[in-house]
């Protein structure tokens, strides 16, 4: 034989040309199947630019700040279920995406993030717009990677996707020298990644979900609790299967609404911090806690001691090892996937009987009678509240709904009830003001023909308030929900219960006419100011299927976010309305 | 109470920085760390001693092994281990203490490896008790100078850590 054949390898050099970094990086997201790239051009990413110019499949936004880019490349992958992906350049470039990066690293949201870097002779010289990308980042992303040779270019792409969908999901930043985008080396898209240091788990301990059923079939005030996990692994189906199974009470985390139908009656509203009456007191009072893809923290359970001071026992799911007795010690753990946990605690379920639960409902039903959101139904100036429950009639409850950071936020996940998963979208883990615009874009981008509502207030909209442009480039028809009260509400109202009424800095002089500033964008405006003309505005909006409408509703400036934990309190000493 | 905890990592520019990181971020501490390349040459291996109630070197060892890079963690203390740490010192060995100092260091099973005319320096290995002792059992003043490597750890008898 003349050339000693090894499998195809002599075909495949013959047939692979040698490509430059660049092209790689292309032809990388092209094998990924990635449609939508947001990114901003800079120095260090040129060469990549120029060849997303030299092709049409991967689409790219323009946005106008980084921090844009990573908001809506979070969105995005928030409201489809696949990987968000931005663009951004060195220096700079990066460290104004830094905020969208922390942002999706606390909800856990599967991102890839190209970063531009310095040429590898010039790294650590403090070259022109040189940072230490993978320094900067490390605290706050999945994993991070410097790609110094082109040969390891695309395995290192096929990486930062395997490890942001795997496992627990995050962002994986990829940083790229400019001079590894210039070389060229032959192009291999592997299909297959194996790591021996990352291998997450997959499947729940069989043991361990024998215990956990038997403890749910025991249980005489049972209570389920679930949060985002729910929602990033597709588990609602499973959930709701159980949950009608069992006929027992559940509760969402403000990430995990709409993992379980927000209008079901077995369905007892959010918890926590501004969670309902009857979910809180339920939490506190079970017996048997089914807590899943949930991490107990201190928005959600108050302080530890407090929620210890009632025994019960902590039926714990979650994929992540770590999530798993961090807050609150748990009797059994079940680290697996989600879906496939539940679908075994089904069979299981199956030929058994679980106990008669009436008088806990009866108990549970008490408690709801207290109707813990009720608020001025009759005011003269428009409620925040108000607003809200005319947006779920007017969407018929159908809307992808992004949100800001602070009371609308609340009163959002309050009074939006979502019947489906991966319709609320919101920045939960880090409480990024400016979240909301940026997010929605992506929403609309992943959802052709959704209805998509900004849900914000006058101060988070100046956050990222640049995205209009962006809006405008793309035809993005968001419509924009600005609760304006004049100020940074959820800091007024702390300012108002802990510090004396002193409201130091948190009144926003000089906010600009935003009816006028959406028209300077190329948009519409609308301002509205009493109450009879919250619902035809809506309406006008939501008919406008093309355009992007900013509807400045401005509301009573003292409204507070009911009912209220205090930090560091119990999850049962919560302030209501009706003690003022 | 006092931990010692075995991590192989893969040998990659970050891995170090990424671990240290994990115990700054979370409020962990270290008392020390060691780490160098083993046999094979992809992976490394690090010694980190640490303090924390049970709870605490639970959350770590977990904090470890979510790493990316992070191939095995033991926490080396919850069965028979063998710790060693290397010190050198460099003390007053002058005309008068010199005989005295070369005795210490021999009931320590220490070894003068440089000497000049007023001063020794000895390597002296053990668990990290054995070396307090020793700098214990020193005229405080005598010392002119320590360094010391962090403790290294194995498991007893057949108790094997590999990727």
């Amino acid at each position: 034989m003349l050339f000693p054949t090894q499998g195809n390898t002599v075909m495949d050099r013959i047939k692979t040309a040698e490509l430059t970094g660049a092209e790689i990086v292309i032809r990388c997201l092209q094998a990924e199947g990635v449609d939508y790239v947001f990114g901003y051009p800079g120095g260090a990413v040129l060469w990549i630019y120029d060849e997303l110019f030299k092709q049409d499949k991967v689409r790219h936004v323009l946005v106008r700040h980084e921090q844009g880019a990573a908001h809506a490349a979070d969105g995005y992958s928030r409201s489809s279920h696949k990987v968000g992906v931005c663009l951004v350049t060195s220096g700079p470039g990066l460290t104004n995406a830094v905020t969208g990066i922390a942002t999706a690293y606390m909800d856990s949201i599967p991102m890839v993030i190209l970063s531009g870097q310095v040429p590898t002779h010039a790294i650590g010289e403090d070259a022109f717009q040189e940072c230490d990308a993978v320094g900067i980042t490390r605290p706050c992303v999945k994993h991070n990677f410097l790609v110094r040779d082109v040969k390891d270019l695309a395995m290192t792409i096929k990486k930062a996707f395997h490890i942001a969908t795997t496992g627990r999901p995050g962002p994986v930043l990829v940083d790229i020298p400019k001079d590894v985008t210039t070389h060229k080396c032959e192009f291999h898209y592997p299909e297959t990644v194996s790591m021996r240091s990352y291998n997450p788990v997959k499947k729940g301990h069989t043991g361990q979900i024998k215990k956990a059923v038997q403890l749910l079939l025991e249980a005489k005030r049972p209570m389920v609790y679930s949060g985002g996990g729910v929602v990033l692994a597709n588990a609602a189906p499973q959930l709701k299967a159980l949950m009608k199974r069992t006929g027992f009470p559940i509760t969402n985390t403000l990430m995990g609404l709409g993992g379980y139908p927000g209008t079901d009656a077995q369905f007892l509203g959010m918890l926590g911090m501004h969670g309902t009456y009857e979910s809180n007191m339920a939490m506190q009072h079970c017996d048997v806690l089914l807590a899943i893809g949930a991490r107990f923290d201190d928005r959600v359970i108050g302080n530890p001691a407090h929620f210890a001071q009632n025994p019960r026992k902590i039926i714990h799911i979650d994929i992540d090892p770590s999530s798993i007795s961090k807050r609150v010690k748990v009797d059994v753990p079940i680290v697996g996937n989600i879906p496939d946990v539940l679908s075994e605690f089904l069979g299981l379920l199956e030929k058994s009987k679980t106990q008669d639960i009436k008088a806990w409902w009866k108990q549970i039903e008490e408690w709801r009678g207290k109707d813990c959101l009720k608020y001025d139904r009759n005011a003269k100036v428009i409620k925040p509240q108000f607003v809200l429950e005319k947006l779920y009639e007017v969407t018929g409850g159908e809307a992808i709904i992004t949100s800001d950071v602070g009371q609308h936020q609340m009163w959002a996940a309050q009074f939006y009830k979502f019947e489906q998963p991966r319709r609320w979208i919101n920045s939960g883990g880090l409480g990024t003001m400016g979240f909301g615009l940026p997010a929605a874009m992506g929403a609309v981008l992943a959802n052709p023909g959704a209805t998509v509502a900004c849900v914000t207030g006058e101060s988070s909209i100046q956050m990222c308030l640049q995205e209009l442009s962006t809006c405008k480039q793309y035809r993005l028809p968001v419509k924009i929900i600005n609760l304006n009260n004049k100020y940074m509400g959820m800091v007024r109202q702390w300012q108002q219960f802990f510090h004396g009424n002193r409201y130091s800095e948190s009144y926003m002089d000089a906010l600009p006419d935003f009816v006028k500033l959406a028209e300077g964008y190329g948009h519409s405006g609308v301002l509205i100011d009493k109450p009879a003309d919250v619902e035809p505005a809506l309406r006008e909006a939501f008919k406008r299927k093309k355009d992007l409408v900013f509807l400045d509703f401005l509301t009573d400036q003292t409204e507070n976010v009911y009912p209220m934990i205090p930090g560091g309190k119990g999850i049962t000493e919560m302030i209501l309305s009706e003690d003022l | 109470m006092k931990h010692i905890i075995s991590i192989l990592v893969e040998n990659e520019a970050g891995a170090l920085s990424r671990i240290s990181n994990m115990f700054s971020a979370r409020g962990y501490n270290i008392e020390s760390l060691t780490v160098a390349p083993t046999e094979d040459a992809s992976m490394s291996r690090m010694t980190v001693v640490t303090k924390g109630s049970d709870d605490v070197i639970e959350k770590i060892t977990k904090q470890l092994n979510k790493l990316v890079e992070v191939v095995k963690v033991v926490d080396l203390s919850e069965a028979e281990h063998i710790e060693r740490e290397m010190m050198l010192i460099k003390v007053r060995a002058g005309a008068k203490e010199r005989e005295d100092m070369k005795r210490m260091a021999d009931i320590f099973r220490g070894r003068v490896i440089d000497a000049s005319d007023n001063t020794y320096t000895i390597e002296l290995t053990g668990d990290g008790a054995k070396l307090d002792a020793f700098i214990q059992a020193l005229d405080q003043s005598a010392i002119l100078e320590t360094v010391r490597t962090g403790a290294s750890g194995i498991g007893r008898g057949n108790r094997i850590l590999r990727a």
